[in-house]
C-alpha cells in the first residue's frame, strides 16, 4: 500500500475513481507476496502489480467492472484456469485477488 | 472501502503508525473493513461483534510480526466468513554506528530496500552529508548519547561498524538494553570474542550476548565494502524472516606445505 500511496493520492486530487486489487492468497509459487497491490482508475491509469505482469490485464478489466457496479469481487487466477493461455501464471501457481472500489462517485 | 476507514489508513501510513487492516473477502458484508491499531483501538466495522473480537486477537499478533494472512472464521450462527488481514508497519530503521567506509554503500543499499537510515559518529569529518547523501539522519555525537535520542523498537536494526572499543562498547550497552530487532558488530572472530568477554565482565548475560551478530554478515566471501554491505543486509533480512542460522566459517588461512628437498 505504501508503495502506491503517492499515485493514489495524486489521482484522488485529480478527481479519479479508483479500484484497488490485492493478492489475498497464494497457492504454490507466485511472483508477488500476499498483500501486493495494484490500483486502477476508471480513466485507465494503473500503479503497482499483483503478479509481475501475468494477470494484470485481466485484473484491470475486473477493476473497471467493480467501479461500475460498486461491488467488490474475489477472483482466482492460475495455470489450471480455463483462460490459462490468456491470463495464466507462467510460474504455475494460483493467486486469489480481491478487487474493491476505493474511491467511487455516487 | 469507506471514506472513514481509508482516511484513517492514509493517516496511519503517513504518520508511520502500525496498523492491521482486516477485510471481509468472502461472505457478508463483503468488503467490510476494520483497522486495528496498537492498544486495541479500532476504526470501521465487520458487521458482527463476534467476528470483530476474533479478528482483533489475530490482528494483535500481526501487529508484532508484520505479516499478512487470510483466515476463515466460523460464526456461532453457522456462517463462514473469510477475512484478509494485513499489517502495515512503519519502515524498518537501520542505525549505523561508525560513519566508516563500509557504512557508505550500506546506507545506500538499505535505502533501496526501503529502510529509514541513521548514521552516528562522534567525528564530524566522518559523518558528513557529502559522504552520506542517502542517509535520512546524520548524528554527530557519541554513540550511546545518540542512541538515547532515537526511539529503538523491534523495527530497529543496529549495525556497529565503529571498530574501536571506546565507541562500540557504550553503543552495545544501549543496544543490548533495547528491544532492537537486530544487533550486529564488525570485527574478526578474535575481536568479537574479546568484545564478548568485556561485555560479560560488564554484567551482560549469555542470553544478551547471543543477540550480537559477530562477525557481522552472512558468509558470502565478501571482500569489497559493497559486498560486505550486501552480506550485512542479507543477514538482517534472514533474521527478520526467521531464516537465520549461523554458519561455521572456514579459517581464512592455513599453512602451505612445500614439498622439496630438506636442507
Amino acid at each position: 500500500m505504501r508503495d502506491i500511496l503517492p499515485e493514489i493520492e495524486r489521482w484522488i486530487s485529480e478527481g479519479e475513481e479508483i479500484a484497488l486489487a490485492t493478492v489475498v492468497r497464494t497457492i504454490g509459487s507466485s511472483p508477488r507476496p500476499l498483500g501486493a497491490k495494484m490500483a486502477v482508475t476508471r480513466s485507465g491509469r494503473m500503479a503497482g502489480s499483483v503478479s509481475g505482469g501475468c494477470v494484470e490485464g485481466a485484473v484491470f478489466e475486473v477493476a473497471l467492472e467493480v467501479l461500475e457496479t460498486g461491488q467488490p469481487r474475489l477472483v482466482r487466477y492460475g495455470i489450471s484456469d480455463e483462460q490459462a493461455w490468456d491470463v495464466g501464471l507462467s510460474c504455475g501457481g494460483t493467486i486469489d485477488v480481491f478487487v474493491e472500489p476505493l474511491v467511487r462517485k455516487a | 472501502m469507506s471514506g472513514e476507514v481509508f482516511s484513517a489508513l492514509r493517516q496511519a501510513l503517513h504518520e508511520e503508525e502500525a496498523v492491521v487492516c482486516a477485510t471481509v473477502i468472502r461472505g457478508e458484508p463483503l468488503g467490510a473493513k476494520l483497522l486495528v491499531f496498537e492498544h486495541g483501538r479500532t476504526v470501521g466495522s465487520l458487521g458482527s461483534e463476534e467476528l470483530e473480537a476474533a479478528v482483533l486477537s489475530d490482528a494483535e499478533r500481526l501487529l508484532q510480526s508484520g505479516e499478512a494472512e487470510t483466515r476463515t472464521y466460523r460464526l456461532s450462527d453457522g456462517r463462514e466468513v473469510e477475512v484478509f488481514l494485513e499489517a502495515h508497519l512503519p519502515p524498518r530503521h537501520l542505525v549505523v554506528i561508525g560513519a566508516v567506509h563500509i557504512a557508505i554503500p550500506l546506507v545506500a543499499m538499505a535505502k533501496e530496500l526501503g529502510y529509514r537510515t541513521t548514521v552516528i559518529d562522534a567525528r564530524a569529518f566522518f559523518a558528513t552529508r557529502e559522504r552520506f547523501p542517502h542517509a535520512d539522519h546524520l548524528i554527530v555525537a557519541w554513540p550511546d548519547e545518540a542512541l538515547t535520542q532515537i526511539k529503538i523498537t523491534p523495527q530497529t536494526d543496529i549495525v556497529i561498524l565503529a571498530h574501536d572499543e571506546k565507541f562500540e562498547d557504550p553503543a552495545l550497552h544501549v543496544a543490548l538494553r533495547s528491544r532492537a530487532g537486530y544487533i550486529g558488530a564488525i570485527g574478526s572472530r578474535k575481536t568479537s570474542q574479546q568484545r564478548v568477554d568485556r561485555l560479560r565482565r560488564a554484567g551482560f548475560t549469555d542470553e544478551d550476548l547471543r543477540r550480537i551478530h559477530a562477525p557481522i554478515g552472512i558468509d558470502i566471501g565478501a571482500k569489497t565494502p559493497q559486498e560486505i554491505a550486501l552480506s550485512i543486509l542479507a543477514e538482517i533480512i534472514a533474521v527478520r524472516r526467521g531464516r537465520y542460522s549461523p554458519q561455521p566459517r572456514p579459517a581464512k588461512s592455513s599453512v602451505a606445505v612445500i614439498s622439496g628437498k630438506g636442507s
